[in-house]
């Protein structure tokens, strides 16, 4: 890999990701929150928390898929953006939604399912955000690993976090459910995509692909 | 003082709600008086744009109204300022993005309007927006208005008892419950074409909760017609029950003898009730409720039981178990 094109597509994933804070402190001075703008800031916050999350959980999929393998080098910036969203959102609900009395604060943390899940979203994120250095994945070894495949976990309960925000129930299937029910199914569907077997396969799918893109082009296959 | 309303009186030039006198200038101006606008604004009313009939919703073409100071509720809490109260607004008929509904519900065609109000009534009868406001005098309620959400305001509403009405119809015995119904009309709501809600919107009302003097129908907000974000033309305000109770843009009246279905409780009965009385004690299963932010600040207050209309509505709750009747 050249290194130019590792730093910027590294580049590239931390401006698209602080875009969004920057649209966010913008709408804060413009006064184009809403009159709940408190509300507004937790809910984008959050919202983008759980794309980022998403986006980096897509690229070991993705790059499965294309074997373009640059797009692992997108992990990181978007993964750890992803938990820096999740802190401000967490910071936001308590300190200034909740001005940090430990009293609400604890009874909605440990009483109320959709709080509950969200925090241990954002106590399964913050060990992965720390050990997200190179120089951690050397001393950590095979142990890097497995911690981060926490990150699906995280995934899944952030989708739970999100399900139960809104006035819809997931189970019955009434109400604002489709945006959960959508996120849920990209996770499942990115989770399913790296199980070895399924893996397999599409890489098997993939050399099928470009055998017959190279036959078109009547060039010999590489395969 | 017998009145549970101990709002601040207003002069009855403030009351008058402008759709009354909208349908007076019309008037004149059918018989040809030319100047009559002059004269109006002349007498300290604002020239304002007269919609057409049955065009767009008159609110748009209007100025916000100033803020008055003066509005306060009987607890002295002042009213929130009409822009906040048009532009933040849960209205799933429109869009779950509550600072969207504006926007999409302006250009919904509110004219003709007719409300059918039938069922165990010995006069059923089907009224125009016009009889309405004819036949049922106007005043002014501000109340507060907790959502479910856990957010408030405090809402200048024009409106009339709802008891009015039902005498009108003259309820039989049977009657113990009041069925209302939303429009449905998808193609002027999108969010109707949404999947997993059981449109139309409903909600109910136990006979006594109707009757009570808090419950109105509001048709009016700031001394202005309703805006359709807000429930236009005509839509029930419940003050001491969570918000999604208060229904908007009513075009059914049911009296019934069996608890009707409502919306929400058919989409989570766990966790929405028939009777949704506000009451801090008693949370969501999902949030908590004993507190809550009103709009325009920014620390949460407590949230008082029945929404602090206690002392009048309790008494209709003095035999029940409000965690099982949540």
């Amino acid at each position: 890999m050249r290194r130019w094109k590792i730093t910027w597509l590294n580049a590239l994933a931390h401006l698209g990701a602080a875009i969004p804070l920057a649209v966010l402190v913008w709408d804060y001075y413009a006064g184009n929150l809403t009159v709940n703008w408190i509300q507004d800031v937790e809910q984008r916050t959050g919202l983008i928390a759980l794309n980022l999350l998403v986006l980096s959980l897509a690229c070991t999929p993705l790059q499965t898929i294309t074997n373009y393998r640059p797009i692992h080098y997108l992990r990181r910036p978007l993964g750890v953006w992803a938990f820096a969203y999740a802190a401000l959102h967490f910071v936001v609900f308590s300190g200034i939604d909740y001005g940090w009395d430990l009293s609400l604060l604890s009874e909605a943390i440990f009483e109320k399912p959709y709080a509950l899940v969200g925090f241990a979203a954002l106590f399964i994120l913050t060990p992965l955000a720390a050990t997200s250095w190179k120089w951690w994945k050397k001393k950590l070894g095979k142990r890097w690993k497995r911690l981060h495949q926490m990150v699906y976990l995280a995934g899944a309960l952030v989708v739970i976090h999100y399900a139960w925000v809104v006035k819809g129930d997931v189970l019955r299937l009434q109400g604002n459910i489709g945006q959960p029910l959508l996120y849920g199914f990209i996770v499942a569907l990115l989770l399913i995509m790296r199980l070895p077997f399924v893996r397999k396969q599409l890489v098997r799918w993939r050399g099928d692909v470009q055998g017959w893109l190279q036959q078109r082009r009547g060039l010999p296959s590489e395969n | 003082m017998d009145d549970p309303i101990k709002s601040v009186p207003v002069k009855s030039s403030e009351i008058t709600p402008e759709h009354v006198y909208m349908n007076r200038r019309q008037f004149l101006k059918a018989i040809g008086i030319a100047g009559s606008a002059a004269l109006l604004a002349a007498c300290g009313v604002k020239p304002e744009v007269t919609p057409a009939a049955g065009a767009t919703q008159a609110a748009t073409l209007e100025p916000t109204p100033e803020p008055r100071l003066d509005l306060k509720d009987e607890l002295g809490e002042a009213a929130n300022d009409y822009e906040a109260i048009t532009n933040y607004n849960n209205y799933y008929e429109f869009t779950v993005v509550k600072q969207d509904v504006a926007r999409m519900a302006a250009d919904f065609p509110l004219s003709p309007w007719t409300i059918e109000v039938g069922g165990l009534a010995a006069k059923p009868r089907t009224f125009g927006m016009e009889d309405i406001l004819k036949l049922f005098p106007q005043e002014e309620r501000i109340y507060r208005l907790r959502c479910v959400e856990a957010w408030s305001m405090v809402i200048p509403w024009m409106g009339f008892p709802l008891a009015s009405l039902l005498k009108a119809v003259e309820p039989k015995s049977e009657a113990r419950y009041i069925g209302f119904q939303t429009v449905l009309d998808p193609d002027n709501m999108p969010g109707q074409a949404a999947k997993f809600y059981p449109w139309p919107y409903t909600e109910g009302l136990r006979m006594d909760e109707a009757m009570h003097n808090l419950t109105i129908l509001a048709t009016g907000l700031y001394g202005k017609s309703l805006p359709m974000q807000n429930g236009a033309p005509i839509r029930l305000v419940v003050p001491w029950k969570y918000g999604f109770k208060s229904i908007k843009s009513i075009v059914k009246i049911d009296l019934l003898a069996e608890q009707p279905k409502t919306f929400w409780s058919e989409i989570a009965p766990d966790e929405y009730g028939f009777y949704a009385n506000v009451n801090p004690e008693v949370d969501h299963p999902r949030w908590s409720q004993a507190t809550e932010r009103r709009i325009g600040e920014t620390a949460r207050r407590k949230t008082l039981m029945f929404n602090g209309y206690a002392e009048e509505v309790a008494g209709l709750y003095k035999d029940m178990d409000l965690k099982v009747n949540y």
